[in-house]
């Protein structure tokens, strides 16, 4: 392993002079852990405190001034797992105290609506028998203390949203629940002065704590989703060795500026964007070009950060930021296309677009009915504000997010995490889908072809040969390995390959010259790692190869009746297997981002909704330009920011797992909205011809938000195959 | 009825020592671990690990 890495970037010092670290801790997996981990690193001379979330597998250390963090990270590797200091992002930290800030909300709106809601049902059970109107009195006057702070307090989330819609001289759902709510709670409290028989403390209330339920709900689940996002971010970061006059550091890649000299080996990816001192070798680009032939450098060329290092280690000083072209190229066409996407109005500001007028409309209608009617000023107003407390959209309110939440869990079990809130109505929506090839329908790491057609014995030992090198082709090989104990004594010839000494006689793995064998003809695509022992030798072909459920999943996805191409950056004779192998008829090969992005404002013209699924930095312009993005964890940086989701792990199940289950919530949300509608036609005639008592509205809307919020569970089946 | 003057002011101070509570828990971070808490509880402190 290389020299231990420095992490004092990540030490934040805390308030009473001790420092902290947060590291995302890869590999716990149960209860057990916590023990283990938090005994062994407490046992550090110097560490204060370890304690190690569960929920969201994070280490928090502290320590009183001169513990070395390096130790904390080795004592976890000894232990098995792997532990990476991180600093949290602020969009989580916000995030994390808007959520502090709803559950208080609700905890306190929770609070009175069951107390008002004690002191309404005996008001009602007082009606209908002899309560006297003095203690009426006492019990309104009491919901009044309690429904009029708690409201000030609880419905501020929804007051503030509203006024900032309305200074914008726009509206949003949150503009009728606040009027809805100041409304009934002033017309109660003029009611209560006048010794009425009914005031709606309750109703305003309960509505204030149903909506806060939701609100909350979907706070919890973006952030555990923002958690996990979070973690593999902090997994995924890299170190990278830097020079510090002769000296070589290992420094988080965070750390590095420009004008640093680094120093990158074979089999390690490019950190930053630089220009090559010395050195000469091969680098893979395919996470930046969706090219797969790799790119010899030496020195005076540029090399870009996500570049896999493969054969020679080079030496480079790190460029100022937008000095590099490609990168400089591709998020100009970011830009653009990103602020070309159409925002397309969901179906939640539709739903409210329509409804916030048509609700005022009839309320004012009804008590302009009443007054031509021949009744008094008191009654009329009473009505008119009996039909907005009853047409509060709490079912429409709930109707939507309810289903969202209960999706994004449905999907953060298939292992996809969502970026963007409304990515699952756009997912639902998509008919064409585009992919890119390299590191999306094939893994992001090349595999070893045709495993079973090598003597096994050979392969064993070539693959545990392969376990003392970093090369990126041996590291393909050294999968294969049943045995993961590399041999003693093994050398690497760096560019060569590797020997070692096996029962006396000399195995080598690496180049067919290193080997003395012959190399073989190659196909484009194939590359080869020979083998030598004795008399035995193999050639081992290794190629990027398909993920193992793609065939499968392309099936699935077409069964869905969806319209699939390949959009690539790689040449034709590398695309079209793959496109014959999945039997994908429509494909481009040696595409340039912007010529990616034509395509697809090609197909965006032609009416089509196109979900675009890639990997590659040159992908990420077409992602923001496409209707709805998705992206494996592996991709670049840049990139993932991009997708409107992310999906882990090898398979490519999750992408048609996440169009089942977007188009389900999709049918549910228009299920719930119909819901609310209905429910709306029914209680608002009640409601205009003046019949609605403070009880028919709180069972109204409690039972209105029941059935949408049961029926968005149904979302929850499904999605995993 | 006069038993309800200090009744319900009874029962609104137990609903606010409980709300209180809640606030409490929260702030003090009570909610931030909750798969932890339930393995936490099957740990045996008292014995040195490994032992």
């Amino acid at each position: 392993m290389s020299a231990a890495i420095d992490l004092s970037l990540y030490a934040k010092p805390e308030a009473d002079g001790r420092v902290s670290m947060d590291l995302a801790v890869d590999g716990v997996t149960c209860g057990a852990c916590i023990g283990r981990i938090e005994g062994a690193v407490k046992q550090l001379p110097g560490i204060a405190e370890a304690r190690l979330n569960f929920t969201n597998r994070r280490l928090h250390v502290v320590w009183n001034g001169d513990a070395e963090p390096e130790r904390i990270v080795e004592t976890l590797a000894a232990n098995g797992y792997h532990g990476h200091p991180f600093v949290p992002l602020r969009a989580e930290q916000e995030e994390a105290a808007e959520a502090r800030r709803l559950t208080r909300c609700l905890g306190v709106a929770g609070f009175a609506a069951m107390n008002v809601m004690l002191l309404s049902v005996s008001v009602w059970s007082g009606n209908a028998s002899d309560m006297t109107s003095e203690t009426r009195d006492f019990f309104h006057w009491a919901s009044a203390l309690i429904a009029l702070p708690a409201a000030a307090y609880a419905g501020r989330p929804f007051f503030q949203s509203a006024w900032r819609a309305l200074k914008a001289r726009s509206t949003n759902m949150d503009v009728p629940i606040s009027i809805g709510v100041v409304l009934a709670l002033g017309m109660s409290l003029v009611e209560t002065a006048h010794h009425a028989r009914e005031a709606y403390f309750d109703s305003a209330i309960m509505l204030l704590f149903f909506l806060l339920t939701g609100r909350a709900l979907e706070h919890a689940m973006r952030r555990r989703t923002r958690a996990v996002a979070g973690n593999l971010a902090a997994l995924k970061a890299e170190s990278a060795s830097r020079f510090d006059g002769d000296e070589l550091v290992a420094v988080p890649v965070a750390a590095l500026r420009a004008g640093d000299r680094l120093m990158i080996r074979s089999g390690e990816r490019v950190p930053a964007d630089g220009a090559v001192l010395s050195g000469r070798s091969k680098v893979d680009e395919g996470l930046i070009t969706g090219e797969t032939a790799r790119r010899r450098v030496a020195p005076g060329d540029t090399v870009y950060a996500g570049s896999f290092n493969y054969d020679g280690a080079l030496t480079l000083t790190v460029t100022a930021a937008g000095g590099a072209s490609l990168i400089d190229e591709i998020e100009k066409l970011l830009e653009k296309a990103a602020s070309a996407k159409s925002r397309a109005m969901r179906l939640a500001d539709r739903a409210s677009r329509i409804y916030a007028p048509v609700v005022h409309a009839t309320a004012a209608l009804t008590c302009v009915g009443w007054l031509i009617a021949g009744a008094s000023v008191h009654d009329a107003i009473v009505t008119a504000i009996a039909v907005l407390i009853i047409t509060c959209p709490c079912a429409l309110a709930l109707a939507i997010p309810a289903v969202q939440v209960v999706a994004a869990g449905a999907l953060f079990r298939s292992n996809v995490i969502l970026n963007a809130g409304d990515a699952i109505e756009r997912l639902a929506e998509a008919d064409t889908i585009v992919f890119d090839k390299t590191g999306t329908l094939t893994l992001p790491e090349p595999r070893v072809v045709a495993a079973e057609k090598v003597d096994p014995e050979v392969l064993e030992i070539a693959a545990r040969l392969a376990l003392s090198t970093r090369h990126p082709l041996a590291t393909a090989l050294a999968r294969e390995a049943k045995s993961r104990v590399p041999f003693e004594g093994a050398i690497e010839e760096p560019g060569r390959g590797v020997r070692a000494t096996i029962d006396g006689i000399e195995a080598r793995a690496g180049s067919a010259a290193f080997c003395d064998v012959p190399e073989v003809v190659s196909m484009p695509g194939l590359s080869h790692i020979y083998f030598t022992h004795g008399g035995k030798s193999a050639a081992i072909a290794v190629a990027q190869s398909l993920r193992p459920d793609a065939v499968e999943t392309i099936a699935r996805l077409r069964a869905l009746g969806l319209d699939l191409r390949i959009l690539s950056g790689d040449r034709a004779a590398a695309v079209a297997p793959v496109a014959v192998a999945l039997g994908i008829s429509k494909w481009g090969a040696s595409l340039k981002p912007a010529e990616k992005i034509g395509l697809i404002e090609d197909l965006k013209r032609g009416g089509r909704r196109v979900l675009m699924v890639g990997d590659g930095l040159n992908d990420a312009p077409a992602l923001a330009a496409a209707h709805v993005s998705l992206s494996p964890i592996s991709a670049a940086d840049l990139t993932q920011a991009q997708a409107d989701a992310v999906f882990l792990g090898e398979r490519l199940a999750p992408v048609a797992d996440t169009m089942i289950v977007a188009r389900r919530a999709r049918a549910l949300m228009a299920q719930n909205l119909w819901l609310a509608v209905i429910y709306n036609a029914v209680a608002v005639p009640v409601a205009i011809v003046g019949l609605v008592t403070p009880l028919i509205a709180a069972l109204a809307m409690s039972g209105s938000s029941l059935l949408v919020t049961l029926n968005a569970l149904r979302a929850r089946r499904g999605g995993a195959a | 009825m006069n038993v309800l003057v200090y009744l319900v002011p009874l029962a609104l101070g137990l609903g606010l020592a409980g709300l209180f509570g809640f606030l409490w828990a929260l702030r003090s971070g009570q909610y931030s671990d909750v798969d932890g808490a339930a393995l936490r509880i099957l740990q045996d402190d008292d014995v040195e690990p490994g032992r």
